[in-house]
């Protein structure tokens, strides 16, 4: 079983809502979808599921040409940001309402609905009704409404969104293990990168209607594409600075460095290098680590860390360190970065070189 | 919203497009068969092409119910959404007395038309109706049957009593769809009662109040039952509005031709008016949704 | 401005409340500092909500007094309490240009023409909008839209306090970093007193330079981001500050050793005796896995949250999370797990108990 989309693509009104996108869903996969909001992740989700007619392209399941297909006729289900159940029925009924549907009998409703309750914790309100349920115990019973048919295509377009940060955190560990349960293909947007990695499986990252990026989560976390996959899959965003190669050194903006590992081999010429916030740190922690001074705007501390608001020239930076470290705001620091961990970008946007701890840390992992 | 294309659903009101066809569009055939053309009776027909066209925009007489007919849309329209409005705003928002108030609104929508105009004929007779004869008591001279003054305010009260409850009820459901966050906001900004009303309740209600404003007008501008129970028309003609002049030329004079005639321009004004409110909301929607 | 004092405040929604839990805002004294940056952190119905429209004057408490500087303003409107607050979803006035949403706080309180248009042009540029200043507000994006209510809540210099009642919601992740940064730069500069409630502890932390922890209706810690984190006065708090939160064990205290099934570790103080279900907690951050050091681990997952890896294990029969750093092997012959001593919590019933404590 998979879930193939070759070429697919919409437009509404002249408008293109999702560009020409080829990807392959394998069975029993966790796939999320990475973007900003309006990147086209609900529409994309909208043609994965048949509600809308993709305008170019084909959409294959397990080899066959659904392409046209009635949505009733698929095996979809589909969570939504709202928690949508039936508001008069119990929660065991609403579980029991797809398999209701589609004509099982009373005997096997009632197995599938609690076994499913069980999954999703909420056999000891099979009897209440959704509205008497906390937020997070509604999205369950959702959730569980969704899984009970036995969907091959689960899709769950920002299910935590609308839950408190602590039920998110909850659900966030239930979901894989549901996911692990239920074989399925689970497809899953999110507009944020702790959530993707959480998750893990595969991540599509995406950007006004482009797919930038399709692989395993980690490797596009490590290995971003393009400048675009790295900032929408880094949380506080990506920072960015200048950077020119010339024979064996490496210009960082103001400061210079020997061109070791995959940089030596890139042709000389200009570079945006990028490295993430919680690679900065106060003080030196490798002898390669470079200084660079900046005008601190705003520190905001979370109780074991601080978050660095830095002016370096033009580029603001944010940088994310150990400690509770109280600084006056608009003081110069300097903050030191080891050029293992900065990604070097082509003019087009393109990554040229990873970061060498990137590569060594999925050798690692695999 | 977009939806998916299905060409199946053509089927399914393939039904209602059928009895459409048999109860409006072939009737209203019938009645292009007679503006076209003048009969002695025999079921002889004559050509006659667009001649009772031409008597009809000229006749004074359908002038003069055309104008009767638009002042009272006008007044009851000034009237009643106003008044509606008026009555949503303080109507309760919630609890028992908001139910009471609810039903107590939806009254006299459920009176049939001919009823009420049976109702307001009998109560503003002066020798036995209550109000006709509390007015005549009180020295006022009140005589709906004889003075035109006097029935064309006994039509346009009957009107605004039975109507307003539903550009109330429409009003009020725009109302209740406001978040509560905007009257805190205003009142924070502290916004006078005049500017909540301006700048939050009416952009929000704009929507079903252009509703309000299409049904009411179309009613008002087909109405027939009541007027014509209460005045029969009168006194002499002025009351007389163009479906009831309508029916007094169809049936009472049986000039069928030109009743044809008007009644097609009849038609087409109504559409008119509504395809121009249909399009001023469409594009308030597309504002909106951009 | 003003300093705001709650005294033996307390609120019910019913009419005739007498037992405990049918107050929602159980009896409480509390004083906002002049020109401080608060958050008000608890996850949904502990009643942050009902305390913020107290504040405000959009409710009225069922029980004692609401100050402003020294006037009694428990009774008195909206309107007269001078202050601004700031809307989960953006509040704007649709049908009005977005300098005239930003102008309609001044014009109705009948400031001077001019300083509304110095004023207003101050507020565009600061939420970045000065371009789009006489745009109609409808059809403009949530983003946008909250950035008018935000600039809206900040145009009136001479608030008492300005609420926000999770005004981040609807707002990106990429966004949310400019916006409280901006917030935070404006308290810097204006020095208004801000009351900022939230669900969300990384808002709340990065925000607020004291953050009031509520639970159940009722107050359980007020301290700096750091206080929170470090030494949490209730379990709860343990469990809704850090992600994940705090890891909690069973022990039994002695001296300054705590003893769990046969095994024991080393605390950071001494302790009395402590009457009570006892526990210990340790943050995620604190612990370490350790090839013999601690106590017996059992690794159940690990996962790649990026800048490091959550481990999800078992210590002595119940869940425990460890923080390791990016890119650490776990390898198989890390079966132990220690603690920074200095870093434990002892808690009796949930309260945490301070050191030496009898």
């Amino acid at each position: 079983m998979a879930l193939e989309l070759q070429n697919v693509s919409r437009s509404v009104e002249g408008r293109v809502h999702i560009h020409p996108t080829t990807l392959t869903l394998q069975k029993g996969t966790m796939n999320v979808l990475l973007g900003p909001t309006l990147s086209g992740k609900t529409s994309l989700m909208r043609l994965m599921a048949g509600l809308d007619a993709p305008t170019t392209g084909r959409i294959l399941w397990d080899g066959t040409d659904v392409t046209g297909m009635r949505v009733q006729d698929r095996k979809v289900a589909m969570v939504y940001q709202q928690f949508i159940n039936y508001p008069g029925m119990t929660v065991y009924d609403n579980i029991a309402s797809p398999l209701r549907i589609m004509g099982r009998d009373a005997a096997s409703i009632d197995k599938a609905v609690r076994e499913t309750a069980e999954m999703m914790r909420l056999t000891p309100m099979l009897q209440r009704r959704p509205l008497e349920l906390s937020g997070g115990q509604q999205q369950r019973c959702a959730l569980a409404r969704a899984l009970v048919k036995g969907a091959g295509l689960v899709l769950l377009d920002e299910p935590l969104a609308n839950l408190d940060y602590k039920l998110r955190e909850e659900l966030r560990i239930e979901i894989p293990r549901i996911f692990e349960a239920s074989g399925a293909i689970f497809v899953y947007a999110t507009t944020e990168p702790e959530e993707a990695l959480l998750l893990g499986g595969s991540t599509a990252a995406l950007h006004e209607g482009r797919v930038t990026q399709f692989g395993p989560t980690p490797q596009v976390y490590r290995q971003p594409a393009d400048m675009t996959t790295a900032r929408v899959f880094s949380d506080p965003p990506m920072n960015f600075l200048p950077c020119v190669k010339t024979f064996a050194k490496l210009a960082l903006g103001e400061v210079t460095t020997p061109a070791s590992g995959a940089f030596a081999s890139l042709p000389d010429g200009t570079y945006t290098a990028g490295f993430r916030a919680n690679h900065l740190s106060l003080h030196q922690q490798s002898p390669d680590a470079v200084p660079f001074s900046c005008m601190l705007g705003v520190t905001e501390i979370t109780g074991s860390e601080t978050f660095l608001h830095l002016y370096h020239g033009a580029d603001k930076w944010v940088g994310l360190v150990h400690g509770v470290q109280n600084l006056a705001d608009g003081a110069e620091v300097t903050v030191w970065l080891d050029p293992a961990h900065v990604y070097l970008f082509d003019a087009s946007g393109r990554l040229a070189a990873a970061a060498a701890y990137a590569q060594s840390d999925l050798k690692g992992a695999a | 919203m977009i939806k998916t294309q299905n060409n199946k659903a053509w089927f399914l009101v393939l039904p209602v497009l059928v009895v459409v066809a048999f109860s409006a569009v072939l009737p209203l055939m019938t009645v292009v068969n007679y503006a076209m053309n003048d009969t002695f009776g025999n079921n002889q027909f004559f050509w006659v092409g667009l001649e009772w066209f031409e008597e009809m925009v000229t006749s004074s007489r359908l002038h003069a119910a055309l104008g009767r007919q638009v002042m009272f849309s006008a007044i009851i329209l000034a009237i009643e959404v106003p008044l509606g409005i008026y009555i949503a705003l303080n109507m309760p928002k919630s609890g028992f007395w908001a139910s009471f108030c609810l039903v107590l609104m939806s009254l006299p929508l459920l009176i049939p038309f001919n009823v009420v105009g049976t109702i307001w004929q009998i109560f503003g007779r002066v020798d036995i109706g209550l109000l006709g004869h509390t007015a005549a008591a009180l020295g006022f001279d009140y005589n709906y049957t004889n003075d035109p003054f006097d029935a064309w305010v006994t039509v346009i009260v009957m009107d605004v009593w039975h109507w307003t409850s539903l550009v109330a009820l429409l009003a009020y459901a725009g109302l209740q769809s406001i978040p509560q966050a905007y009257y805190q906001a205003a009142k924070i900004d502290q916004a006078s009662r005049w500017a909540v009303f301006r700048y939050i309740e009416l952009p929000k209600m704009q929507g079903v109040l252009l509703i309000a404003i299409l049904l009411r007008f179309m009613d008002s501008f087909m109405i027939y039952t009541e007027p014509f129970v209460v005045t029969g028309g009168g006194p002499g003609n002025s009351t007389t509005f163009l479906s009831i002049d309508l029916v007094k030329m169809a049936i009472g004079q049986f000039d069928l031709g030109p009743a044809a005639a008007f009644s097609l321009m009849y038609f087409l004004v109504i559409l008119l008016v509504s395809w121009v409110f249909f399009t001023v909301m469409t594009n308030l929607d597309r504002q909106e949704s951009k | 401005m003003a300093q705001i004092t709650l005294k033996n405040l307390a609120h019910s929604y019913y009419p005739n409340a007498s037992k405990d839990e049918d107050f929602a805002l159980k009896e409480m004294d509390h004083v906002w500092q002049d020109g401080g940056a608060y958050a008000l952190l608890g996850s949904s119905g502990c009643g942050k909500t009902t305390l913020l429209n107290i504040i405000s004057g959009l409710l009225r408490p069922s029980q004692g007094r609401v100050l402003f500087g020294d006037r009694d303003v428990t009774d008195a409107a909206t309107a007269e309490r001078n202050i601004a607050q700031v809307f989960q979803f953006p509040v704007v006035y649709d049908t009005m240009s977005v300098r005239d949403n930003l102008a309609f706080p001044l014009r109705n309180r009948g400031m001077d023409p001019k300083y509304i248009a110095e004023r207003v042009q101050a507020i565009a540029q600061m939420i970045g909008m000065e371009d789009r200043l006489s745009r109609k507000a409808q059809g403009l994006t949530a983003d946008a839209k909250q950035k008018i209510s935000l600039g809206r809540g900040m145009v009136r210099e001479d608030v008492n306090a300005i609420l926000f009642d999770e005004p981040l919601t609807v707002i990106d992740p990429h966004m949310k970093w400019e916006l409280r940064t901006q917030l935070k730069k404006l308290h810097r500069d204006f020095g208004h007193t801000m009351i900022y409630v939230t669900h969300d502890q990384t808002e709340a932390l990065t925000f607020a330079d004291k953050v009031v922890v509520m639970y159940d209706g009722r107050v359980v810690q007020m301290g700096t981001p750091e206080e929170l984190f470090e030494t949490p006065a209730h379990t709860f708090v343990g469990y809704f500050i850090g992600s994940p939160g705090m890891n909690l064990l069973d022990a039994k205290i002695d001296g300054n050793r705590a003893h769990l099934q046969g095994a024991s570790v080393s605390l950071g103080a001494a302790y009395g005796p402590i009457n009570g279900r006892t526990q210990i907690g340790i943050r995620p951050e604190y612990a370490a896995l350790t090839r013999g050091d601690g106590l017996p681990v059992s690794i159940r997952r690990v996962e790649d949250v990026g800048r490091h890896r959550l481990i999800r294990a078992e210590v002595m029969g119940q869940p425990f999370s460890i923080v390791a750093p990016e890119g650490m092997e776990i390898c198989a012959d890390l079966t132990h797990v220690a603690f920074v001593p200095q870093k434990i919590n002892v808690y009796a019933d949930d309260w945490r108990v301070k050191e030496g404590a009898v």
